[in-house]
């Protein structure tokens, strides 16, 4: 345990399985809430918002991103939110947007949220840190 | 006191030198992922001059994925992940470079 436990938001931004971003940011966010720090908000944007595809089908010797991010976000009561613009011209879709745009399915991953920028920016805020995981 | 985070390889992308040129005195530089072979010493890419003060470390994990152990500058510093975090905590800022 760190002896003053602070606030940290996560800013993910490269694409599972092309950048090492979304593992590096897990393995990050992992050890800072087991170090008793909080984790305000896990914000994925650009191609970092393909972690939320309920589609994607990793191979079983591979190692599953979106199911450890599902596990930490489930243990840990996570806010992961996925960029709502990033990810509908990405094909990540929730119900609600599928009818908006007459969609015949949705896709996103449980644990996961669509959210705009603006939670971005509360993040940057409302945290004592902000860690950005590049592409 | 601001923590420099670097995820390219000085062979491929700008940004770590794009990183020395904004860096400032007494903050840190990480380097994680693919950048930790700024770190290289075989490479000739020394991270030198760097302003005074400044600490290198490169990110444990990353350095064996890339069988770099023992091919380090010496002035770098090797930390974990639980260090990784204790030093965002201790700068007042994180900056990446990617």
């Amino acid at each position: 345990m760190s002896p003053t436990p602070i606030s940290f938001s996560i800013l993910v931004y490269g694409a599972p399985y092309s950048s090492q971003s979304v593992s590096t940011a897990y393995r990050f966010t992992k050890t800072a809430i087991e170090k008793g720090h909080r984790i305000h908000r896990v914000f994925f944007y650009g191609d970092a918002v393909q972690i939320g595809s309920r589609l994607v089908a990793v191979p079983q010797d591979e190692v599953d991103l979106q199911l450890k991010w599902q596990q930490l976000g489930e243990q840990y009561q996570l806010d992961m939110v996925i960029c709502i613009a990033a990810a509908l011209k990405r094909g990540i879709i929730n119900s609600d947007e599928a009818k908006r745009f007459e969609k015949d399915a949705s896709n996103l991953a449980e644990g996961f949220t669509l959210s705009g920028l603006g939670q971005m920016i509360d993040a940057t805020q409302s945290s004592d840190r902000i860690v950005t995981f590049g592409y | 006191m601001i923590l420099h985070t670097v995820n390219k390889s000085p062979l491929t992308s700008s940004c770590l030198n794009n990183c020395l040129r904004a860096i400032g005195d007494n903050d840190g530089l990480l380097l994680i992922e693919d950048g930790v072979y700024g770190a290289d010493k075989h490479q000739g890419l020394k991270l030198k001059p760097l302003p005074s003060g400044i600490t290198v470390y490169a990110l444990k994990a990353d350095v064996e994925a890339r069988g770099l152990m023992g091919r380090l500058s010496e002035d770098v510093r090797v930390i974990d992940d639980q260090e990784f975090v204790d030093l965002v905590v201790s700068h007042n800022a994180s900056q990446s470079w990617y």
